[in-house]
């Protein structure tokens, strides 16, 4: 919804929440649920209102726990039935310098300060084991913001005794913990307030009157930061830049103006923020996130102006260049495609607020920031919305960059194949398909929330709903990693099946759309039924779920020898495969033992 | 600004914070005439009225006030002083 859009309006946004909530909840469909606790040790109902609008608009439907005011210790240490009974998916800590308790004082000695500073961390720390070890679940954590006075004055910060000192240590300790920890985020607050302003974020009337420990005004930018680290959390993050040129990436009209005479580089105040913003655009690329251009304009002129010296970004920091005079959607469109990406995963850049307008009307799920007309304002446009907010950077991430490109030269080679088949055996492919383990946890359940199309029950997992799977025996896990003569495509393929008796029930089959017709899906299920063969089941359930995104699997249990047992009005289908009856399928992967 | 017009201004913030298009404001409206309004809605409230007249209350005019009079009270004398 574009009042929900940075930049918002924080005051309409509380004073209309409840219309607002009306709304998301009649225009969407097909959200995922979650179960949110908020701890607090302040008042967090608006915080909490808001956090919903937040959700719903990302396609997140939450339903909520709510400490008693300034219960945040005694819930997480002492247990609460009432929260035991609600399963949080998240649990999120709202705390601020308003509950540091041991603050340093000016007769502390250095022991003491440092003894004050270790026992007041000791206290989260007690937060957070007691809650990982009664709920197992993500955390995100409030760091703090800084005081709201210096006694000190500017040494506040370099002496010991200054709460600006104390609270930057503390802030790093918990750094330092999330560092440390899988499933636990740092809100960050601290930089939060700073951007919103010190002074109004902790206005002491809002503190005074109703115990918020920061103004009701900046409750949205609060609000919006953590629905960012949730829906990124559950893959909801966008995947791809889609870029205009003539005054996005360069000054001027490159057709009109001639490529030497583009705004570029540091000759100008002008070219100069251009420059800063295309270098931001590029650090995007180590980020995996990919950097596509649309613009009207002759090819030639656009790659003329990616080739100008001074251009940051080249030819080469693109996956998809469209430039030609095509309506923008359909350029857009076509890029999803090539991508193998779902639309609502790019955000189109384009000053021009007209090209906005027509690629919202055609597709309203593509992000178009509002970047108005200043190249000095881009950066911070694009920054504040949170498309990419990072809640883990893996190593795969920063390897698919390649990996798009490795598949634009398997489709090249592709083409000097008659037989698909002979094409399969020159990639020379190579699987690992085994248990999960330890190292692809977090892949995997970036996944299982990622995967929309080859996904046969659209079933999502937390990392630490995926550790207490792969630690049972209950069940039977598999994931799958390929490589082929281009390179290593990571881990691709996950497969978790319950086991009830002597049957096998798939609960979650995904794979990665950049494998498709690589025959994996052939490898997993013949060692699938290899372990099932081990567990000494007789009978395998499929089960298929429709979405809007997963058609392209409708048959996949036909494929692979399954019987249809059962079919419902939503059109959900169960499938049945006697064990005995199976018969390998890989023909094309060497899979390592 | 006449007390009327604030009483108009009041109902349109009233019917936004409570969601309700039918609310109509008295001078003897208090908390217990609108279901919705709680401890913890008043904030938004305040705000919103804040907000509407472009004035801020400090924290003992909004204690004292009790219903809807005194709030149009305190803001005809905050706009018109």
């Amino acid at each position: 919804m574009r009042e929900l859009k940075y930049p918002f309006d924080p005051d309409f946004i509380i004073q209309k929440k409840k219309k607002i909530k009306r709304r998301l909840l009649e225009s969407s469909c097909g959200f995922i649920e979650k179960k949110i606790a908020i701890l607090g040790g302040s008042t967090t109902n608006d915080i909490k209102l808001v956090l919903e609008l937040f959700l719903l608009d990302q396609g997140i439907k939450p339903e909520f726990y709510e400490s008693e005011y300034n219960k945040f210790y005694e819930d997480a240490v002492f247990g609460n039935e009432e929260l035991d009974a609600f399963a949080p998916d998240v649990i999120f800590i709202h705390t601020s310098f308003r509950n540091i308790i041991n603050l340093p004082k000016i007769t502390d000695t250095a022991e003491d300060v440092d003894a004050k500073l270790e026992s007041e961390f000791a206290r989260f720390n007690q937060v957070w084991t007691a809650l990982r070890n009664r709920y197992n679940c993500t955390i995100i954590q409030n760091n703090f913001e800084y005081p709201h006075y210096r006694l000190l004055g500017n040494k506040d910060a370099t002496d010991i005794h200054g709460k600006v000192n104390f609270v930057t240590r503390l802030n790093l300790l918990f750094a330092q913990y999330a560092q440390e920890n899988d499933n636990f985020y740092i809100n960050d607050i601290n930089y939060q307030a700073s951007q919103y302003g010190l002074e109004k974020w902790s206005d002491e009337f809002y503190w005074f009157m109703y115990k918020y420990a920061l103004c009701l005004r900046a409750i949205p930018y609060l609000s919006f930061n953590v629905s960012n680290i949730i829906k990124a959390i559950y893959g909801k993050n966008k995947k791809a830049l889609v870029l205009d040129l003539d005054n996005t990436l360069w000054g001027g009209i490159i057709g009109d103006d001639g490529v030497e005479n583009i705004a570029i580089g540091q000759e100008t105040a002008q070219s100069e923020a251009f420059t800063e913003f295309q270098e931001y655009i590029k650090e995007h690329k180590d980020l995996g996130i990919l950097l596509n251009v649309n613009s009207k304009n002759e090819m030639e002129n656009a790659l003329a102006g990616l080739a100008h010296p001074e251009s940051v970004l080249s030819k080469d920091d693109f996956i998809v260049i469209k430039a030609n005079w095509e309506p923008k959607s359909k350029n857009l469109y076509e890029i999803a495609n090539e991508l193998n990406l779902g639309i609502d995963s790019l955000v189109f850049v384009d000053d021009n607020p007209a090209e906005r307008e027509i690629v919202n009307q055609e597709f309203s799920s593509v992000s178009t920031p509002d970047i108005g007309n200043k190249p000095e304002y881009y950066l911070r446009a694009i920054d504040r919305s949170g498309y990419f907010e990072c809640v883990s950077i893996s190593a795969d991430d920063l390897k698919k960059v390649n990996m798009y490109k490795q598949n634009a030269q398997r489709k090249q080679m592709l083409a000097t194949f008659e037989n698909y088949g002979d094409y399969l055996l020159s990639l020379n492919m190579n699987a690992t398909i085994e248990s999960f383990i330890p190292m692809y946890m977090q892949r995997i359940a970036q996944l299982t929330n990622k995967s929309n199309q080859f996904n046969l029950t659209t079933k999502r997992y937390s990392q630490a709903d995926i550790e207490q799977v792969a630690n049972s025996d209950e069940y039977i896990t598999l994931y799958g990693k390929l490589t082929d003569k281009f390179g290593d495509n990571g881990v691709v393929s996950v497969v978790i099946g319950h086991i009830e008796g002597d049957a096998l029930d798939i609960e979650l089959w995904i794979m990665s759309c950049r494998v498709l017709k690589r025959d994996m899906e052939f490898a997993m299920m013949d060692m699938l039924i290899d372990k099932a063969k081990e567990n000494n089941i007789r009978k395998v359930y499929g089960n298929y779920y429709p979405t809007s995104k997963n058609s392209m699997v409708k048959e996949f249990y036909s494929l692979h020898g399954f019987e249809k047992i059962s079919e419902d009005e939503q059109g959900n289908t169960r499938w049945e495969l006697v064990v005995n009856d199976y018969e390998n399928k890989n023909k094309y992967i060497n899979v390592e033992e | 600004m006449t007390e009327e017009r604030i009483y108009e201004m009041l109902d349109e913030v009233f019917q936004d914070v409570f969601d309700d298009e039918d609310i109509h404001v008295e001078p003897e409206t208090t908390a217990n005439d609108i279901e919705d309004w709680d401890s913890l809605e008043h904030i938004n409230l305040v705000v919103a009225v804040e907000n509407k007249f472009g004035i801020k209350f400090n924290m003992g005019e909004v204690v004292e006030m009790k219903n809807v009079g005194e709030m149009v009270h305190t803001i005809l004398a905050r706009v018109n002083g």
